[in-house]
């Protein structure tokens, strides 16, 4: 498609500086019937970039099951949103901001948590919780991945903090994949009355746009298309300028004015400025609603002097909000906005040209048909081919492989990837907002209490190194995974987000692992009825070393009747029995946290999926929970069934005895399928019982036996020594 | 007239910025570096540099736990016009 | 009794504290702008980030015109709680001793911290007796208590330190273990942790909820009775 022909090869060529190709532009010249002007092709190149078009994505996406009976809003809006009873709905989404992370971590996760929440509050939700998905390389070899760690932590904790949303859940994994591309998801869940619920479609022509917030500047200029759309090179100093810098007390403010502004029904529609700035928002309302858009740029607040025309459509300054209001609704505005000390600037109108026309003063910059923005970026077919030689070296070994299980046991609960988090979730409020029922650490997934008196719970999910074993079992278990952490606290599925961390589409391996990647999405997602409302693609997350592991993270909401009946994590009660629900019996050592450990290849197979299996065994814990028969439920995942025990003796500060059943290994893996869980002999009636609770040391029969202190001091010392 | 404020942990006060800072510089090969501090510089363009002492006191800083030293800038030149007592009696925010 | 929340922007739990006073009493938010404190029996100054904590926290929360009231209000003898950025508001603004400094581990901290009761003399620590163990959480950046040593000891002298971290549980470097002061005349009291985020069982542990309770008792014998 790079084939150079006429008019694209004969000129300057600005638009491959831009990330256009020469077809592409081709395509824009016929769509347009002349050039560009510069204003317009710095507005086209950005919402034909990756980022804004999904032109990789688009089409493998179609495939994802969207509907279901909860879903209040779906994909295309700011953010998809889930009827959970009473009148009120949870709306919620998970991004990534790993481009911008990897530049400059503290920015980078702190915007990245600005952006998600304002994808919330834009559908009218006050956003109520926070979770992160976060990857870096080893902590143990890398001072780079130490930095990137402490920073990105330090970040989110930033905005999060001070913007009063509790952060209530997450997950971090290390892989040397993700030296030079670090990963940071974050998600974020609101919550709002349905009436208040709002959509982003612009209408009425006549009706006048104005922009909300922060002052307009030079901030992340080109971040959209050279930020989020090619590979980071060597050259990421020489980026720094354009990274863009949060202020949480602004966006305070800004959320506090738009709830609002939609509680008095101020606002026709409303839609948030993320990537590409006012280009990108303004003509998704355009393209939504039908209409067209005349914006004078000369009217947009300016921080800086001497802002051309294009810089101000395509600046990513955080902070800003765009909405429609009828004209005579203007001055109430602009008061709700006085009192929440955030500015409000009456900047175009909304018209029926179908056409969005940007004017400088008197003067037409830009004019361009809204289709050709958001429509017209043609959609790319990948060519998927499996890899012919393994993608990822294995990590090097740090177990030889014949250690006692009490040592491999210990090695397992000192790994960055099986530590306690404690380090990390200790920088997160995740209390504020008086809903938080299960806390970090708490449970398998966070619990929040609801105005109705139910409770949601939540969690977010996804290990890329069974992915990149096996793309599509790994991408399917992390879907079950998530859903298993929700059966923990006893809660329902509703509705899941995802965000595809991926390598280059254009290269046929990472195509192939994002094909596979979403077909074993699609096909958890249908074995358990959750419905895919909203989410994010994330492409080119490669170094020169090659691509990281294929990330698909799964984020899912899920509903539960009683939050004074929960799970917890940790044994509770002397004397309690311990079972296990589900099949552990395809568990097995690929993929494991202990095959990295020895330093085995990275490759599948992964145990097969038995779908049916797995919802009776999600059902079984969820009925244990409703029922307030056990104390405690665990989701068995890395690390295997003796991790999982004992995260339950350290979580509960009390041992256990355990026996286990022939032929499981007690450190193979099988994500999604089985639990642990622990109550009064009585109430676990008819299933398999594998011991008892008690003592200060963890006993698995014939095998090991550690002191809980001891479990305890290795777990807590795992990521701690590196922050 | 552009005006220059200063803003250092009082003496005596633990600096833990400072003291991060006096850890890392050797780390990276800095030797002989001692007595760090951090504070905070603040710029502005002030019509009535005599209130910059009371601007100092009542806001700029706290005068329980931050000494301040206040220079005019002017072009090239920099000139110290006023400064915090450092000797101040620290009663006083107690009867306030 | 009537509690007034105050509400500056950039507070973030207000509505917790609005929420923990109702437990015991009425609970109405004051904005900062007004000088209407409406007739309370007590002001909260919440927790937060008041105009984002830029320059200092707390430093220019103090010049809101709803502080110019709460401080004629603390004067007259009104039962004042400043919780963590409260605290640092009330410090700043001259009403508390003392001041708060960024946490010797430079990083913001969330923890479930154990303290001691010091004194039960005083409206907000009437219920609890000395020595009682109250869990309550902490939440900040900026939360190590300082105040210069002659000042220290006149506090320690008017046993004006209601609260401490139990040992080992200081989690910010405050001096002596201090979580919580009042004034002299011990109307007024700040702490950094956050009593209105351990009210509901549901929620967590309730150590908070005798610090509501003793205001709610001072006022019914003194201010309602």
């Amino acid at each position: 498609m790079a084939g150079g022909s006429s008019a694209a090869g004969a000129g300057t060529a600005r638009h491959r500086d831009l990330g256009l190709t020469d077809a592409e532009y081709e395509l824009i010249l016929a769509g347009l019937g002349r050039e560009p002007s510069d204003t317009e092709l710095a507005m086209l190149s950005l919402m034909w970039s990756e980022h804004c078009a999904y032109k990789h994505s688009r089409k493998l996406l179609r495939r994802l099951p969207t509907e279901g009976p909860a879903v209040l809003m779906g994909p295309g809006e700011n953010a998809g949103v889930v009827d959970v009873g009473g009148g009120l709905g949870v709306a919620f989404k998970v991004e990534s901001h790993n481009h911008p992370s990897a530049v400059e971590p503290f920015q980078g996760a702190a915007t990245g948590v600005g952006g998600i929440l304002r994808d919330v509050f834009a559908v009218g939700a006050r956003p109520i919780a926070v979770l992160d998905s976060l990857r870096f390389g080893e902590p143990a070899q890398s001072e780079r991945s130490r930095y990137l760690l402490e920073h990105a932590v330090g970040g989110i904790g930033h905005y999060g903090n001070s913007i009063g949303v509790p952060t209530v859940g997450g997950e971090i994994y290390f892989e040397p994949s993700y030296e030079q591309n670090c990963l940071v998801n974050a998600m974020c869940l609101g919550l709002a009355p349905h009436e208040r619920l709002i959509r982003s479609a612009a209408a009425g022509p006549g009706n006048v746009l104005v922009l909300l917030g922060a002052l307009t500047g030079r901030d992340g200029i080109g971040g959209a298309s050279v930020l989020a759309s090619a590979e980071l090179g060597e050259a990421d100093e020489a980026k720094r300028p354009s990274v863009q810098i949060g202020d949480p007390f602004a966006e305070k403010k800004l959320l506090e004015c738009c709830l609002e502004l939609l509680d008095s029904e101020l606002l026709v529609s409303l839609q948030d400025l993320g990537a590409a700035g006012l280009t990108s928002s303004s003509s998704e309302m355009a393209a939504k609603g039908g209409v067209g858009l005349d914006i004078d740029c000369a009217k947009v607040p300016q921080r800086e002097p001497g802002m051309e025309p294009f810089e101000i459509m395509v600046s990513e300054s955080q902070e800003r909000m765009l909405c429609v209001v009828e004209p005579d609704r203007v001055a109430e505005v602009v008061a709700v906005c006085e009192r929440w000390e955030t500015l409000a600037t009456a900047i175009g109108e909304v018209t029926d040209s179908g056409r969005l026309r940007v004017l400088s003063g008197g003067e037409v910059v830009a004019d361009l048909p809204v289709g050709i923005l958001v429509d017209d970026c043609p959609l790319y077919d990948l060519e998927p081919a499996p890899p012919s030689t393994p993608l990822y070296p294995s990590a090097p070994a740090v177990l030889r492989g014949d250690e006692a299980p009490g040592e491999t046991l210990l090695a397992l609960l000192g790994s960055a990837n099986i530590a306690s988090r404690r380090p990390v979730f200790e920088q997160y409020d995740p209390v504020v907002q008086s809903r938080t029922v299960r806390r970090p650490d708490d449970a398998d997934a966070a619990v929040l209490v609801l105005p109705t008196g139910e409770a949601i719970a939540v969690a977010i999910d996804g290990n890329g190194r069974r992915v990149a074993c096996d793309p599509r079992r790994g991408a399917a278990e992390a879907v079950y995974e998530c859903a298993a952490n929700l059966a923990c606290v006893g809660a329902t599925p509703l509705g899941l987000t995802n965000c595809l961390n991926f390598g280059n589409p254009e290269k046929p391996h990472v195509a192939w692992q994002l094909t596979e990647a979403v077909a074993g999405i699609t096909e958890a997602c249908a074995a358990l009825d959750v419905p895919v409302v909203g989410g994010n693609v994330s492409l080119y997350n490669e170094a020169p070393t090659g691509p990281i592991f294929p990330t698909p993270v799964i984020g899912m909401v899920g509903r539960l009747a009683d939050p004074a009946r929960t799970g917890r994590l940790g044994f509770a009660s002397q004397d309690d029995v311990i079972a296990l629900v589900g099949d552990l019996g395809g568990a097995a050592a690929e993929g494991s946290e202990l095959a990295k450990l020895r330093g085995e290849p990275i490759s599948g197979p992964l145990p097969t999926i038995d779908a049916e299996a797995i919802r009776a065994a999600h059902g079984r814990v969820r009925s244990l929970i409703a029922a307030g028969a056990v104390h405690t439920a665990h989701d068995v995942a890395e690390g295997g069934l003796a991790v999982a025990l004992a995260e339950c003796c350290v979580a509960g500060g009390i041992g256990a005895t355990v026996r286990l059943p022939d032929g499981i290994d007690p450190f193979a893996e099988a994500p999604g399928r089985a639990f642990v869980v622990a109550g009064p002999e009585a109430a676990l009636d008819g299933l398999p019982v594998i011991g008892r609770v008690g003592g200060d040391a963890l006993e698995i029969e014939g095998l090991l036996k550690l002191a809980v202190s001891e479990m305890r001091r290795v777990r807590d010392r795992g990521l701690a020594q590196f922050l | 007239m552009r005006a220059r404020v200063l803003v250092r942990p009082k003496a005596g006060i633990l600096d833990p910025q400072g003291q991060a800072v006096e850890r890392a510089l050797p780390a990276l090969g800095f030797s002989g570096v001692r007595n760090v501090h951090v504070g905070r510089l603040i710029e502005l363009d002030v019509e009535n540099p005599e209130q910059l002492p009371e601007m100092c006191q009542r806001l700029l800083t706290n005068p329980l736990i931050e000494d301040y030293v206040v220079e005019a800038v002017d072009g090239g030149q920099v000139a110290e016009i006023a400064a915090s007592d450092s000797t101040a009696d620290t009663e006083g925010q107690d009867a306030a | 009794m009537k509690f007034g929340v105050v509400r500056f922007p950039g507070s973030c739990d207000e509505v917790d504290a609005q929420l923990a006073c109702q437990r015991v009493g009425e609970a109405v938010i004051l904005w900062h702008r007004d000088r209407d404190l409406q007739d309370v029996d007590a002001v909260v100054i919440p927790g937060g980030f008041s105009y984002g904590d830029y320059l200092r926290a707390g430093a220019i929360a103090r010049f809101a015109p709803v502080m110019e009231e709460v401080a004629a209000f603390a004067r007259s003898g009104g039962l004042v709680l400043g919780i963590c950025n409260g605290f640092q508001v009330l410090c700043e603004a001259g009403l508390l001793p003392g001041a708060l400094l960024p946490n010797t581990s430079l990083r913001f901290i969330f923890r479930q911290v154990e303290l001691q009761v010091v004194s039960d003399d005083s409206p907000f620590t009437r219920a609890c007796a000395p020595g009682d163990r109250l869990s309550i959480p902490v939440k900040h950046t900026t939360g190590r208590y300082y105040a210069p040593p002659e000042q220290l000891a006149e506090l320690e002298a008017r046993r004006q330190v209601l609260l401490r971290y139990a040992p080992g549980e200081n989690p910010n470097g405050s001096l002596d273990d201090i979580a919580g002061v009042c004034n002299e005349t011990r109307n007024v009291f700040g702490l950094m942790p956050h009593p209105e985020h351990a009210v509901d069982p549901l929620l967590g542990p309730t150590g908070g909820l005798p610090i509501f309770e003793s205001m709610r008792a001072h006022v019914e014998q003194h201010v309602l009775a």
